[in-house]
């Protein structure tokens, strides 16, 4: 395959057909509606479902009944229409079924906007719906990870019987970059043994997520965190850049990451020792390279497009031992390298204090600059 | 004690498991339930069909089906269908739902799936009441009729009338049947079954979308005896909710059942 010109959301939305989606329901939301528009057009043309449902509550719920068959299917919305998704998300976590959702987030909270943000980060990762359940959570940082890790999501989600969720912001769906697209998979349904697509010569199934008695639920919620387990070892990605010897070490996802990145380069020429490491799972989080950069670094510093989100991931990893640092644009306001640049020079060359509170010394710092 | 085959008279469906129901004494719920059974039964469809049970009384209806189930939050059953049915459009799907999850929380998702005519047959239980959390007021619920939530009586002019599900589904063009029937006495329970029958027909033949709205009664929450609730409903509910039919579209009008 060469190298063509595509446009994130398109190129999420091939990559899912390649990767054998055989069913997409979605709902119009910006920055993210390519991904519909695309797959209106791709999906009936090879046979496969595809329907705009009437909202996300009807979206994520036809993705529930489509999973619970057995088939690949997703979603996709962006932060507003995903919160709306959250009640399906822990009914399809507590049924134990297989399904891909795609955040592409904008600004918020609220109706905000429909600039690039990260402030989904939480929901993605930490929370959203109710109850207790792991998810995986992949963050691209550019056109062509997105493409990669569309077909890893149905992989991921249908090992593990789980939610994958692929969050990017609004900029790489929005964006078109130069990349390559997988072969096309076929998309021949896998026999699970769970599924609930007919009891044809075999003994009837139910899915449910409806544990009545405690301690059934309580065993329930113990299977899903030793499947938890099993993928905190197993699939933690992350990609590293300049740390071999670097003593300020930066921790961005995403576009926060990739912006981030530039900055390291300027700095390196500048004759900074700093490195950057860019989750590429945010759930799993790369607890254990962090706990290893914390022998090696002075100072960590946080970017993300959020309000320091990850950054108790962070700091939960550190545990103290080195001080972590914060900076951050929110709102839907995407940092340029220098303002990072600007940051890793005021580290290098002023302490960061252990004791400070990261996020509240970058708000001083900032409302200071506005004021 | 074992009966002798040319005995028996009246057994279980097939597509009945062993398990008793939950449901209160003089809950309409079994008939309604017995009466999908011997039609899944009679169309020998039983290893295609996948049902959706909703959240109410009838959230175990999984229990009692020998069929594949899945099991819907609340009122989002027809969306949960209409996924199973696009990638599984030679199945036989249904909803089995009650009407607060149908007629309150599960609006939009029913009028959407029956706009769409989704090939999907409902089965849609109207008691007035939302039975499982107590017996609180409903779309459904009289005007004038107590409730935990309306001690005093449905006041229309602060709780607003009853929705006539049927009526307003039978105006969209996507609906290929949509019937009401009532449960109170055996007469109307043979034409539940035979509306049921239909509504599947409807689906198998991909005529589109079919509801069979059935009137039924709360004992326990109406704070009747089982009889007294039969009564209340050819007194009360019947003239409220007219039975008949809303919508039967002339390839379904063919059909013989």
């Amino acid at each position: 395959m060469s190298r063509e010109l595509w446009k994130g959301n398109e190129a999420i939305a091939e990559a899912a057909v390649r990767a054998g989606l055989e069913a997409y329901f979605g709902y119009p939301i910006t920055p993210q509606t390519e991904i519909l528009e695309y797959l209106s057009r791709r999906m009936p043309k090879l046979g496969r479902a595809f329907l705009q449902a009437e909202s996300e509550l009807g979206a994520i719920n036809m993705v529930y009944g489509a999973a619970c068959t057995g088939a690949r299917v997703m979603s996709s919305s962006s932060s507003p229409g995903v919160s709306l998704m959250m009640e399906g998300l822990s009914y399809i976590a507590g049924t134990e079924v297989p399904a891909v959702l795609v955040n592409v987030m904008r600004g918020g909270p609220g109706l905000g906007n429909i600039a690039p943000a990260q402030g989904d980060y939480n929901q993605a990762v930490h929370g959203g719906g109710h109850g207790d359940y792991p998810r995986i959570v992949l963050a691209p940082a550019s056109v062509q990870e997105a493409i990669d890790l569309m077909a890893l999501s149905f992989d991921l989600a249908e090992k593990y019987r789980m939610i994958t969720m692929l969050i990017l912001d609004g900029s790489v769906g929005q964006m078109m970059e130069p990349a390559e697209m997988p072969e096309m998979r076929s998309p021949n349904r896998k026999k699970f043994d769970w599924a609930t697509d007919g009891a044809l010569n075999r003994d009837r199934r139910v899915l449910s997520s409806i544990y009545l008695d405690p301690l059934a639920e309580e065993q329930t919620n113990f299977r899903l965190m030793q499947r938890w387990k099993e993928v905190m070892a197993n699939e933690v990605r992350y990609k590293e850049y300049f740390l071999e010897d670097a003593e300020i070490v930066i921790v961005g996802f995403g576009t926060a990451g990739r912006v981030s990145l530039s900055a390291v380069r300027a700095a390196r020429e500048r004759g900074i020792k700093v490195g950057l490491l860019r989750p590429v799972t945010v759930s799993p989080f790369p607890y254990e390279v962090l706990d290893r950069l914390t022998g090696q670094a002075r100072t960590f510093l946080v970017v993300e497009m959020n309000t320091g989100q990850m950054l108790e991931d962070v700091r939960l990893a550190v545990r103290g031992r080195v001080p972590v640092a914060f900076y951050g644009r929110t709102g839907g306001v995407v940092p340029f390298p220098d303002e990072i640049l600007d940051e890793i020079q005021r580290i290098n060359t002023e302490p960061v204090s252990a004791e400070a509170d990261p996020r509240q010394s970058w708000l001083d710092r900032m409302t200071a600059i506005k004021a | 004690m074992t009966i002798a085959p040319n005995n028996l008279v009246y057994d279980r469906p097939e597509a009945f498991t062993d398990m008793p129901t939950h449901y209160c004494p003089g809950c309409t719920h079994g008939v309604a339930h017995r009466l999908i059974a011997e039609v899944l039964d009679e169309m020998k469809v039983i290893d295609r069909t996948i049902g959706v049970a909703p959240v109410g009384c009838s959230v175990f209806a999984y229990n009692y089906f020998d069929t594949d189930f899945v099991e819907a939050p609340h009122g989002r059953a027809p969306a949960m269908a209409t996924g199973i049915k696009r990638v599984l459009p030679d199945r036989i799907v249904f909803t089995y739902q009650g009407d607060g999850d149908l007629a309150s929380i599960g609006m939009g998702e029913i009028v959407h799936a029956a706009a769409r005519g989704e090939n999907l047959t409902v089965i849609f239980i109207n008691n007035a009441n939302y039975g499982m959390t107590g017996g609180q007021m409903a779309p459904t619920t009289l005007p004038g009729m107590k409730t935990t939530s309306s001690p005093d009586g449905r006041d229309v002019e602060t709780q607003g009338y009853p929705i006539r599900m049927a009526e307003m589904l039978s105006t969209l063009e996507g609906v290929g049947y949509c019937v009401r029937r009532s449960l109170h006495d055996p007469k109307n329970i043979r034409l539940a079954k035979k509306a049921i029958r239909t509504a599947f027909e409807t689906q198998w033949r991909g005529l589109g979308f079919s509801m069979v709205e059935l009137l039924s009664t709360c004992p326990t929450n109406w704070g009747m005896t089982p009889v007294n609730s039969l009564k209340f409903v050819e007194e009360h509910m019947v003239p409220a909710y007219p039975l008949g039919d809303y919508k039967i579209t002339d390839p379904i009008k063919q059909i013989k059942v």
